[in-house]
C-alpha cells in the first residue's frame, strides 16, 4: 500500500468512525431548529452553521454521511452483484441466453423507470416511517441499477470466453458454475469493483431526486443527497463557501473508495 | 403642371407636418417594454381564457366595460361611461363611449357588446368567464336600444355582477379579424410560438393620459416564454427584460441584496397556504384519525400549536403575514377585520387537547383509546417552501407530543388522492386567489362542492356548521345589498376561524421586480402586480446609470 493508499485508508476510515459514533458526536439532534439563527455562520456552537430554518449543519451532515454511506453502498452492492451474474453467465454462455439477457437489458433501459417509481409511491402506504422509506428508495435503487453495469461486464465476459486459460479449464473437465467462479469471476473482479465505485455517487444524487418523487430521504431527516439539493441557490454558496463542506465530503469518500479498494486488486 | 401639383403638395406638408405628427403619437414616448411568460397563452379568444399567459394577453390586449383599479380596488368606468345594476341585481345598464374604434379600424358599438355577450352566454361555447354570469336557468337577454347603450338582463340575481364584466373583454361583431381585433392598449402583432408574441401599440386605444396625450405611451410590449425561473431573474439581472411579475421570497431577496430599488414587496397579497384534514367518511383511514381530525378541538389545537410568525419569518423570510382566515386583509372591503388575530399557544392548544380527551403522557400525546397522535401531511414535491413549512410544523408539534410525517408527491398523484381517492390525512397547499368577490369561492365553501377539500361532494351538509355555510354563501350570491353580502361573508369567515376546517397558515406578499428604466410603475397586491397600468408605463433614463435606455 503506497502512502497515498494509506492516507485515503485513513480518510476513510476517519469517515466510518465518525458515522458510526454521530449520535454521541452530534452537537446537537439534526432536526431541532433555532429559529432566531437561520442561516447563521460557522460560530463555536455551529461549527458549520446552521441551515435555512436554524438547524445546524453539521449534525445535519454527520447523521446523513450515515445514512447516505451505509445505504448507498448497500444500492450499489445489490445492482453490482445482479449485474455480476447475469452479465458473467451471458458472456460466458453466450448464444441465447446472452441474446435474451441484453434483450431484456435493452428492454429495461427503453422503459420509463420514472413512471414505474411513480406507481410504487402510489401503491406504498403515506404512514411508511421515514427510516423505512429510505430503505426502500435504495432497494429500488439497487433492483433497478444494474442495466448499464451488466453491458459492460458481459462484453468483458465474452472477452474472457476464448481465452487459453478457459480452453484449458474446459478441457480439464470444469463444469460451467466452476468455470464461473474460480475463473471468470476472479478476472473480472476489477471490473466489479470499478461500476461498485461508480454506482455509488450516482445512487446518492439518485436518492436526492427520488425525494422529489417522495420516495427519498424525508425532512427532517437529512442525507447527503438533500444536503446537495441545498446548492440549488448558487448565488449564496460564495458568500457562505462552509455551505459546499457535504460536497467535499462526497468527493473525498468517493476518491477514497477509488484509491484505496481497486489498487489492492491490481496489487493481488 | 404635374410640377406644379408636387409643389403645392411638398408645400402643405411642410405647414402641416408638426400637427400630422403630433396627431399621429401625441406624448408617445416609444420604446419596447420586455418581460417573460411562464408559459404560452393556450388560447387568444379572450373568452375561453383559464390560465394566467392567456389572462395576460387578455389584460393587455382586451378593452373591457368596467375596469376593476388593481390599486385602489374600486370599479372604474373602461369602454361604459356609466351603468347602472336594477332588478336586485338581475339587469344592468351601460352607457357607452362613442366614437371609439378597434384596433383594426372597426366602430365600436352596443352591437359589439350584445354579440360579446350572447358569444360569452353559448353554452356550445363553455366559457369560464361566462360561467361567473350563470345564475339560474333561462336565457340572457341583451337589448341594445341606441349605438351607445346596452341592456343585460339575467335569468336570477347575479351577486357582484358590475365587478364580473373586469373580464369580459370586447369582441368585435363586424370585423373579420374577429378576436384579434381589440378594444386594449396593444394588439397582437406577431406570435412566434415557442418562442415569443409581440403586442403592439393599439392606435385607436380610447384613453388619454391628463394631459390629453394618448396612451399607451409604450411602441410594443415582447413577451418571452421562459419557465425557468432562473433563467428569467438572469435576464432580469442582465437588462434582458424589464419586470418580473411575480416573485419568490428568496429570489427577492437575492435580486434586493444587488440592486434594492428594482424589488418590490406591495405586502400582503391575495395567495394563501393553509392545512387541512381529511374528514371524508369514507376514506381509508383508521377510524381514531377519523374522530381526531372532526373534532374541532384538534383542529383548533393544531392551529394554536402552529408558530405563524416563524412561518412567516423564516420560511418566506418576512415576504409573508400569519393568515386570518379565507380573505386576505388585502382583499379591502371583503376581509372580516373583526376575526381574532391567530396566536401561537401550545400550553393553549394541550388545554383544548385535554377538552376533547387527549392526554400527554411522557411528552407524548394520546387519545382517550390511548392511541398515540400521529399523522402524515402530504405536499406537492418540488416546493421548497412548503417542505420547509412541514419541517417547522413538525417542531412545532412536536412540543405537544405530536409526531407529524411529510410525504412529498408529484402533483397528478396528489389531487389523485385528495379528489378520488382520500388516502391522505392532512395536506397543505395553497391557494391563488385572483378574484375579490366572495363568489369565486362558492366551489369551496358549499358542502355539495368539488373544492371543500375537507370533505367535498356532500350530499347533505355533514354537520350543523357546514349546513350554516351553504346558507349563508347561498344568501351572501343572492342579497341585493352589498352590505348584506358583506355581513353574510362576515359570518362565514368567523364560522371558518371558529371550525378550522381549513388551518391557514400564511399569505405570501405580493412581490415583483421592475426595472428602473421603466417610469409610472405602481405595483399592486392584485395580479397583475407590475404591469396592471400598462398603458401609462413607459421607459426612461435609468436613474442609476443616467444613460438613456
Amino acid at each position: 500500500m503506497n502512502p497515498l493508499q494509506k492516507l485515503a485508508a485513513s480518510a476513510l476510515c476517519a469517515i466510518f468512525v465518525l458515522m458510526v459514533l454521530a449520535t454521541f458526536l452530534l452537537p446537537t439532534p439534526y432536526a431541532r431548529q433555532f429559529r432566531d439563527i437561520p442561516n447563521a455562520d460557522p460560530s463555536t456552537a455551529h461549527p458549520l452553521g446552521t441551515d435555512a430554518l436554524g438547524r445546524d449543519s453539521l449534525s445535519r451532515l454527520l447523521y446523513g454521511t450515515r445514512v447516505s454511506l451505509l445505504l448507498a453502498p448497500a444500492a450499489a452492492l445489490l445492482s453490482t452483484m445482479i449485474a455480476a451474474l447475469l452479465g458473467s453467465i451471458a458472456g460466458l454462455l453466450g448464444g441465447w441466453f446472452e441474446r435474451i439477457v441484453l434483450a431484456a437489458t435493452d428492454l429495461s433501459l427503453a422503459l420509463p423507470w420514472l413512471f414505474l417509481l411513480l406507481v410504487v409511491r402510489a401503491t406504498l402506504p403515506l404512514d411508511v416511517p421515514p427510516f423505512v422509506s429510505v430503505v426502500i428508495a435504495f432497494l429500488m435503487m439497487g433492483l433497478l441499477g444494474w442495466q448499464a453495469p451488466i453491458r459492460v461486464i458481459c462484453a468483458a465476459a465474452r472477452g474472457v470466453r476464448d481465452s487459453d486459460y478457459l480452453l484449458l479449464a474446459r478441457s480439464s473437465g470444469c463444469r460451467p458454475a466452476r468455470l464461473l467462479l474460480g475463473h471468470v469471476a476472479p478476472n473480472l473482479r476489477p471490473l466489479f469493483y470499478v461500476q461498485f465505485f461508480i454506482s455509488i455517487p450516482l445512487f446518492i444524487l439518485t436518492e436526492a431526486n427520488l425525494s422529489i418523487l417522495g420516495l427519498g430521504v424525508m425532512e427532517p431527516m437529512p442525507s447527503w443527497g438533500n444536503l446537495v439539493r441545498g446548492f440549488e441557490d448558487f448565488s449564496t454558496l460564495a458568500a457562505s463557501p462552509w455551505r459546499l463542506v457535504p460536497l467535499i465530503l462526497l468527493v473525498i469518500v468517493v476518491m477514497c473508495f477509488q484509491l484505496v479498494l481497486p489498487s489492492q486488486e491490481v496489487t493481488q | 403642371m404635374i410640377r406644379r401639383v408636387w409643389f403645392v403638395l411638398a408645400l402643405n406638408l411642410a405647414f402641416c407636418w408638426p400637427a400630422l405628427v403630433s396627431a399621429q403619437a401625441p406624448g408617445q414616448s416609444g420604446g419596447e417594454l420586455h418581460f417573460c411568460l411562464r408559459a404560452e397563452p393556450k388560447t387568444f379568444n379572450p373568452l375561453l381564457v383559464e390560465e394566467d399567459a392567456s389572462e395576460t394577453i387578455r389584460y393587455l390586449t382586451g378593452g373591457v366595460l368596467i375596469r376593476l383599479n388593481r390599486q385602489t380596488q374600486a370599479l372604474e368606468p373602461g369602454l361604459a361611461v356609466s351603468w347602472k345594476v336594477s332588478e336586485e341585481g338581475r339587469k344592468i345598464s351601460f352607457r357607452l363611449r362613442s366614437g371609439l374604434h378597434f384596433s383594426d379600424g372597426t366602430p365600436f358599438t352596443s352591437e359589439d357588446v350584445a354579440y360579446t355577450m350572447k358569444a360569452l352566454m353559448d353554452p356550445q361555447l363553455h366559457s369560464p368567464t361566462g360561467d361567473s354570469f350563470r345564475s339560474g336557468d333561462g336565457q340572457v337577454v341583451v337589448q341594445t336600444p341606441s349605438s351607445d347603450s346596452v341592456v343585460v338582463t339575467f335569468p336570477a340575481p347575479v351577486a357582484g355582477l358590475e365587478r364580473l364584466f373586469d373580464q369580459v373583454a370586447v369582441l368585435s361583431a363586424h370585423s373579420p379579424k374577429k378576436e384579434t381585433a381589440v378594444l386594449g392598449p396593444f394588439y397582437v402583432a406577431d406570435y412566434s410560438p415557442g418562442s415569443y408574441i409581440l403586442l403592439r401599440r393599439n392606435a385607436n386605444y380610447w384613453k388619454k393620459d391628463k394631459e390629453g396625450k394618448s396612451l399607451p405611451y409604450l411602441d410594443s410590449v415582447r413577451l418571452d416564454f421562459q419557465r425557468n425561473r432562473d433563467i428569467e431573474l438572469l435576464r432580469f439581472r442582465r437588462g434582458e427584460i424589464h419586470l418580473i411579475n411575480t416573485l419568490d421570497a428568496d429570489y427577492f431577496d437575492r435580486l434586493q441584496k444587488e440592486t434594492p430599488a428594482a424589488v418590490h414587496d406591495a405586502g400582503p397579497g391575495l395567495d394563501s397556504e393553509f392545512l387541512w384534514f381529511n374528514q371524508v367518511s369514507s376514506a381509508p383511514l383508521p377510524e381514531n384519525k377519523k374522530t381526531w381530525f372532526r373534532t374541532t378541538e384538534f383542529r383548533k389545537a393544531i392551529s394554536m400549536a402552529i408558530n405563524r410568525a416563524d412561518l412567516s419569518r423564516i420560511v418566506f423570510g418576512g415576504h409573508a403575514h400569519p393568515a386570518f382566515g379565507p380573505v386576505s386583509p388585502a382583499n379591502h372591503f371583503w376581509f372580516n377585520s373583526s376575526l381574532p388575530i391567530p396566536q401561537y399557544d401550545s400550553a393553549g392548544a394541550l388545554r383544548l387537547l385535554a377538552q376533547a380527551g387527549f392526554r400527554l403522557q411522557g411528552g407524548t400525546l394520546r387519545d382517550s383509546s390511548g392511541n398515540r397522535v400521529e399523522f402524515t401531511v402530504i405536499t406537492n414535491s418540488g416546493n421548497k417552501s412548503r417542505e420547509q413549512m412541514v419541517a417547522m410544523i413538525q417542531q412545532d408539534l412536536s412540543q405537544i407530543g405530536i409526531k407529524a410525517n411529510l410525504v412529498t408527491l408529484d402533483f397528478p398523484s396528489l389531487i389523485e388522492r385528495i379528489t378520488r381517492t382520500y388516502d391522505y390525512e392532512a395536506c397543505l397547499l395553497g391557494l391563488v386567489n385572483t378574484d375579490l368577490d366572495p363568489n369565486s369561492q362558492m366551489n369551496v365553501w358549499l358542502s355539495s362542492a368539488e373544492n371543500h377539500q375537507w370533505n367535498p361532494k356532500q350530499s347533505k351538509p355533514a354537520t350543523a356548521w357546514e349546513a350554516e355555510l351553504d346558507r349563508l354563501m347561498q344568501a351572501q350570491s343572492s342579497a341585493t345589498t352589498e352590505k348584506k353580502r358583506k355581513s353574510d361573508f362576515d359570518k362565514v369567515q368567523q364560522i371558518v376561524a371558529d371550525q378550522q376546517p381549513f388551518i391557514y397558515l400564511v399569505n405570501k406578499d405580493a412581490m415583483s421586480a421592475i426595472s428602473p428604466v421603466i417610469r409610472g410603475s405602481s405595483p399592486s397586491v392584485l395580479d397583475p402586480h407590475a404591469f396592471w397600468n400598462a398603458d401609462v408605463l413607459r421607459l426612461g433614463p435609468d436613474p442609476a446609470l443616467g444613460a438613456q435606455k
